[in-house]
């Protein structure tokens, strides 16, 4: 009897999971969906290339290791394109030592952004349209608040990924790249407030899968990722063989 | 033979095992259930079948030899620290500098603690202060009395963390430990990024938050030469076959080694490890 009751609360308690999954499935599509609307309205004069039209969007397939670089690709183009911007035009109270370590980052994000590119070959996604509306770039705050974001979410990204990597030469690229965002990371965090460049506490209450009592830094499945950097962009991505 | 003891060992680390095993909870529950009715001589043939297609073709054995020379590192790490703030009260000064060292090695000893317990009895011999020499033979003969020669070090160690861990990715392969694995790794990264601004901000200057070029294009950024070792390869600009340096405009050389950290094979890290091991106690 008991036994029989006990089976029942499991069978409730994986069905409400699977509905959650579900939901969490259905809200990122609407988002995506709502992405894509927002910019229909000024699509007309984009370039239409592979995959990024934001129209149609563009597709991850998680079915092969080009899913997964492709993955990385467009998390890369994301951080490019918001160091482009800063560096270019940095808030005006950055000091020369920091306007500088900016530039370096950009110039590393766009050497990761480049490197997928190259090596995807004809399997790489088009360029993504990126939406910085929430951040105010002549603002200090608001330019290292998304920079700590995006270092956290990528560090997240590729601890995250890793695991579904096939090959070893890639597996170690990625293994090359994700260190140095963990140190883009702990440069930003300082700088925001000296001292938090490892703050594990923070990264876990940031719900990036961080956990201080075990010394981990976060890890974070793809669909979580896409989710949180959906703000930042436009272009539909639809997530396949995840 | 407990297996539910032995799953929920591995569950430390790999917080997935369940889900990996069979993702219906219910099913599981069977599976423990059923387990009562199985013959014991019957039970390891089941364990074994269920940890292959749980962690695909790595062998367990291969795990645990890469969790062991983790915990090893990890050890040294942890002493390192300690004793700095245990034994050397006025080395570190106090505030910002002191709260940043206390910070990394509680990280350290939670790594220990972590792999420790991922290992169960399978854990390594115990690496004890005693068993240490961080002035690697006289190398660094102050470093528990001069601050700058003590970070010198601390970045040594954590530059070297960093490319260990992911020198042994490969190894861990499609097996949920190497997601715990890059937890560790990324950890370890901010803290060396620490380290080097605070090396910065006490007379290295220009040392930058990532490992950069060294002067006349050799691998070591540091300027201190007896960590050469640590930096061997880290000029590389050619990644997967692909050269970054002039991958798009602005990308110098300079700024594609500092794109990519390079990683260590086993064998160099340890070479790196004994110089700080006691005779008798080197890995």
């Amino acid at each position: 009897m008991k036994n029989l009751e006990q089976e029942k609360l499991d069978m409730v308690l994986e069905e409400s999971s699977i509905l959650t999954a579900s939901l969490q499935r259905r809200s990122f599509l609407k988002y995506a969906g709502a992405g894509a609307a927002g910019i229909a309205l000024i699509a007309a004069g984009c370039k239409k290339d592979r995959g990024g039209n934001p129209m149609t969007g563009t597709t991850l397939d998680f079915k092969d290791d080009f899913g997964v670089l492709n993955y990385a690709y467009a998390l890369e183009q994301l951080e490019a394109a918001f160091y482009i911007q800063v560096a270019s035009n940095p808030p005006s109270t950055f000091s020369a030592a920091e306007k500088l370590y900016f530039q370096d980052i950009q110039f590393h994000e766009i050497a990761h952004r480049e490197f997928f590119k190259k090596a995807l070959g004809p399997a790489a996604i088009g360029s993504l349209e990126v939406d910085f509306s929430s951040i105010n770039f002549t603002d200090r705050t608001s330019v290292l608040g998304a920079a700590k974001a995006f270092e956290d979410l990528g560090v997240a990204a590729y601890n995250g990924a890793g695991v579904r990597i096939k090959t070893d030469a890639y597996l170690v690229i990625a293994g090359q790249i994700v260190s140095v965002e963990a140190r883009h990371a702990a440069y930003v965090r300082d700088l925001i407030s000296n001292g938090s460049f490892a703050d594990l506490n923070d990264l876990a209450a940031s719900g990036l899968g961080a956990d201080n009592a075990k010394g981990l830094d976060g890890a974070l499945t793809p669909d979580k990722v896409l989710g949180i950097a959906g703000k930042y962009i436009k272009t539909k991505i639809n997530v396949i063989n995840l | 033979m407990n297996i539910v003891n032995i799953l929920e060992e591995i569950e430390k680390v790999d917080g997935e095992i369940y889900e990996r095993i069979n993702p219906r909870r219910a099913a599981m529950k069977d599976f423990f259930n059923m387990g009562k009715k199985i013959s014991l001589a019957a039970l390891p043939l089941a364990m074994g079948s269920m940890f292959q297609k749980a962690y695909g073709q790595t062998t367990p054995a291969a795990v645990t030899d890469v969790l062991n020379f983790a915990l090893a590192l990890e050890y040294l790490e942890y002493h390192f620290y300690n004793h700095a703030l245990v034994a050397a009260p006025n080395l570190v000064p106090a505030g910002a500098p002191r709260t940043a060292i206390t910070t990394i090695r509680d990280h350290e000893l939670a790594h220990v603690n972590l792999l420790k317990g991922a290992l169960a009895g399978n854990a390594r011999a115990e690496i004890t202060y005693a068993m240490t020499d961080f002035t690697a033979g006289g190398t660094f003969p102050l470093v528990y009395d001069d601050y700058v020669t003590f970070l010198k070090v601390a970045l040594g160690f954590e530059d070297t963390g960093v490319r260990a861990y992911k020198g042994q990715a490969p190894a861990l392969k499609g097996n949920a430990v190497l997601t715990t694995a890059l937890q560790i790794h990324s950890v370890e990264a901010r803290h060396a990024s620490h380290i080097r601004q605070m090396l910065a901000a006490n007379g290295a200057t220009g040392l930058k938050p990532w490992i950069s070029l060294g002067p006349g294009g050799i691998s070591n950024d540091t300027g201190v030469s007896a960590v050469d070792a640590v930096y061997a390869r880290e000029n590389t600009d050619v990644q997967a076959g692909i050269t970054i340096t002039g991958i798009a405009t602005g990308v110098t050389k300079a700024a594609a080694v500092e794109s990519f950290d390079e990683f260590l094979s086993k064998a160099e890290v340890v070479t790196i490890a004994n110089l700080f091991l006691r005779t008798g106690f080197k890995l």
